[in-house]
């Protein structure tokens, strides 16, 4: 039995505008955490971790966050991902007042 | 005011053009971001959660209305349209892009402002009392020397890889409005048989393991005083401990030493570099004294504030809350809040910045300076012109009355834009003034001061507030830890743990019920929430908090 592997997804900053990005399926970067690739495999998971890392002249920061899958594509686990979809509380700045499906 | 000389110009746009080099060789990919992060924060460039945030510092927190225009101006051109004031006299900007930053050095560079030393391990922006200049009850203004140190430790090529960052603060009088003992150095300017000198306090600091300073000397000449502090920096950066960062700073070197020990190291150090400073120092100090010269006061008849006082209550309660005294005669020293309740701790908008320079430019002999308390100060009005000054503050929600209550609260940006942050500050601080201001308590409370921090690197100073709180993540959810009878001033104290942690959702009630609990045991109006901690100790307060027949009785209420 493989043991239990919570879902991820590839999470960054913009290279220039320092935003958070997400990898998607076919390798690129989106705004929208629905968007991105939700991954459900360990060794799979590490590996794209890798391939993203590689691209330091887009990205920077590049980790692993736990996801879940929702109704309209992947969504934040804990609370500190649920802000960098959205943006800040006290301003509507960030995501929140660019995108439309947050 | 301090002008940059020709030096000081040449040194920031060569740093400034450098950058700008480095900027475009990381968009380019020649430099990979391991290569250009220690660049980018030797700048003052961070990232945070959202996007990038170049930390801006406010030398002793010391600004003409000049600069705090071009402040203004950054925040339309290359941001959201405000800036954040931080508990470090700096400004914050949350939103720049990569490729804006060096315009943005370069429009900071204009009016002698920079961000060099504002990340990193080296000797951070120089903080003050921010009434220095005007306060009455000063022995000497603390700026010129903070200048001092600003030249001394700025590219110190000894000190440019310390064992971690190094925070020095400076207060001029013996009420510490500048935090000294939470400082790895505070300097405190004393007199002594008619001399002026410095008692130097070292190894404060908040943070994971919270010191208050101890008192390494208390007499150190003016002559004596650059090489003193470079042989304490010097002691430490040999000694300090580079193996573990939670053990790196001052603090612990002198926890793990002992206060005599380091003092025995420092005079060795001292005596040993001392013959290498020739007095240059000196000359330098006087220069600068002169550039801190008091504006020349006017003398002039009072009656308009006397009438406004009389005749305008809503006047009245701002200048009896945010006035402070002025050395001066006729003088005043205006506070101007920040913390309008429900607002963000610590923002302006850049019509804000532009209103508050208009008016130091005006009735303010152009200074104005910004508090670790996140609040900006017209250091020098004449009280003749307070009516104006507070109708103009008013007409752009700046005249909130409300310095030193319990809305007028520290809280660091927390998980909204800190990328280290394990819970949010901003929205509690929100709350709690909100909720005061609906309640109409807080003149009725008086003095109190809260402070959030939403991590334990304790940017928000919550170790020394009266209430202080710390926002954590206790398994994935928002837990907010509060700690009772801290203080920040020249009788500075870690606050006590009053037990476990709250939910977001439970920590405004929380503090309602300590703040009842204050009100119901203090012996009268005139004991502060700090004494009535001090007297009655921590038991009511964990009743109330922890005991549900008492936590109940006061939901009933
Ligand atoms: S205390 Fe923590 S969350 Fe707050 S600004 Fe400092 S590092 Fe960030």
């Amino acid at each position: 039995m493989p043991r239990d592997f919570t879902p991820k997804v590839v999470t960054a900053n913009a290279l220039i505008e320092g935003d958070v990005v997400y990898l998607t399926r076919d390798d690129q970067w989106t705004r929208h955490m629905s968007e991105a690739e939700l991954i459900t495999d360990e060794a799979e998971s590490q590996l794209r971790l890798l391939m993203a890392q590689a691209q330091t002249e887009t990205v920077v920061g590049v980790y692993l966050a736990e996801a879940k899958a929702g109704a309209n594509g992947p969504e934040p686990v804990h609370f500190r991902e649920a802000f960098r979809r959205t943006g800040p509380s006290n301003y509507r700045h960030g995501k929140q007042a660019e995108l439309t499906d947050v | 005011m301090y002008d940059y000389t020709e030096f000081d110009a040449a040194f920031v746009a060569e740093r400034n053009r450098q950058f700008r080099q480095q900027v475009e060789r990381r968009l380019s990919g020649a430099l990979t971001e391991d290569e250009f992060k220690p660049l980018r924060l030797m700048n003052g460039l961070y990232l945070q959660l959202h996007a990038y945030m170049l930390r801006v510092a406010i030398p002793y927190g010391t600004l003409n209305s000049r600069q705090m225009r071009q402040l203004a101006y950054l925040a339309l051109r290359w941001d959201k349209g405000y800036g954040h004031f931080t508990t470090r006299q700096n400004i914050q900007y949350n939103w720049p892009k990569l490729r804006d930053v060096p315009d943005m050095l370069d429009a900071l560079a204009e009016v002698g402002m920079h961000a060099i030393q504002t990340s990193g391990n080296t000797i951070r922006n120089v903080t003050a009392d921010h009434f220095a200049g005007a306060a009455a009850d000063e022995i000497a203004d603390p700026r010129p020397v903070a200048e001092l140190i600003r030249q001394w430790s700025t590219d110190h090529p000894e000190f440019q890889f310390l064992p971690r960052k190094f925070k020095i603060a400076v207060t001029g009088a013996a009420a510490d409005r500048a935090v000294t003992r939470a400082h790895d150095i505070g300097l405190q300017i004393v007199r002594r048989d008619g001399q002026t000198g410095y008692r130097v306090i070292v190894g404060g600091g908040l943070g994971r393991t919270p010191m208050i300073g101890k008192v390494l000397n208390d007499f150190v000449t003016q002559d004596d005083l650059l090489p003193y502090l470079e042989a304490v920096v010097s002691v430490w950066n040999l000694l300090g401990r580079r193996d573990n960062k939670y053990k790196s700073r001052i603090k612990i070197t002198v926890h793990e030493h002992g206060i005599d020990d380091i003092r025995a190291r420092v005079e060795d150090r001292f005596n040993l570099i001392r013959p290498t400073f020739t007095g240059v120092d000196l000359a330098l100090f006087e220069q600068i004294k002169s550039a801190f010269a008091p504006p020349a006061f006017r003398t002039d008849s009072t009656a308009v504030f006397d009438t406004s006082y009389r005749t305008d209550p809503i006047f009245r309660s701002w200048a009896d809350t945010n006035l402070a005294a002025h050395r001066a005669p006729g003088y005043a020293i205006v506070q101007i809040s920040l913390k309008a309740h429900g607002a963000t701790p610590g923002d302006a908008t850049a019509e804000q910045m532009r209103v508050m320079a208009d008016l130091a430019e005006r009735y303010g002999h152009d200074e104005l300076r910004i508090s670790h308390e996140q609040n900006v100060i017209l250091p020098h009005v004449h009280k003749s012109d307070l009516p104006t000054v507070h109708a103009a503050l008013k007409k752009h929600g700046l005249a909130t009355a409300n310095i030193g209550l319990i809305s007028d609260i520290i809280a660091c940006p927390g998980m909204d834009y800190c990328a280290l942050a394990t819970a949010r500050s901003i929205p509690i601080a929100q709350d709690i003034a909100r909720r005061f201001d609906d309640l109409k308590l807080e003149h009725e409370i008086g003095e109190l001061k809260i402070k959030i921090s939403g991590c334990i690197n304790a940017c928000g100073h919550h170790h020394v507030g009266h209430i202080g709180i710390l926002g954590l993540d206790r398994a994935g959810v928002e837990n907010y830890q509060i700690t009772l009878g801290g203080d920040h001033t020249e009788t500075a104290s870690l606050g006590d743990r009053t037990g476990p942690g709250f939910s977001a959702d439970e920590i405004l009630p929380a503090i309602e019920r300590i703040v009842r609990t204050y009100l119901d045991y203090r012996d009268s109006p005139d004991e502060t929430f700090l004494q009535t901690y001090r007297r009655i100790g921590m038991e009511p307060f964990k009743t109330a908090l922890y005991d549900n027949a008492g936590a109940n009785a006061y939901a009933a209420q």
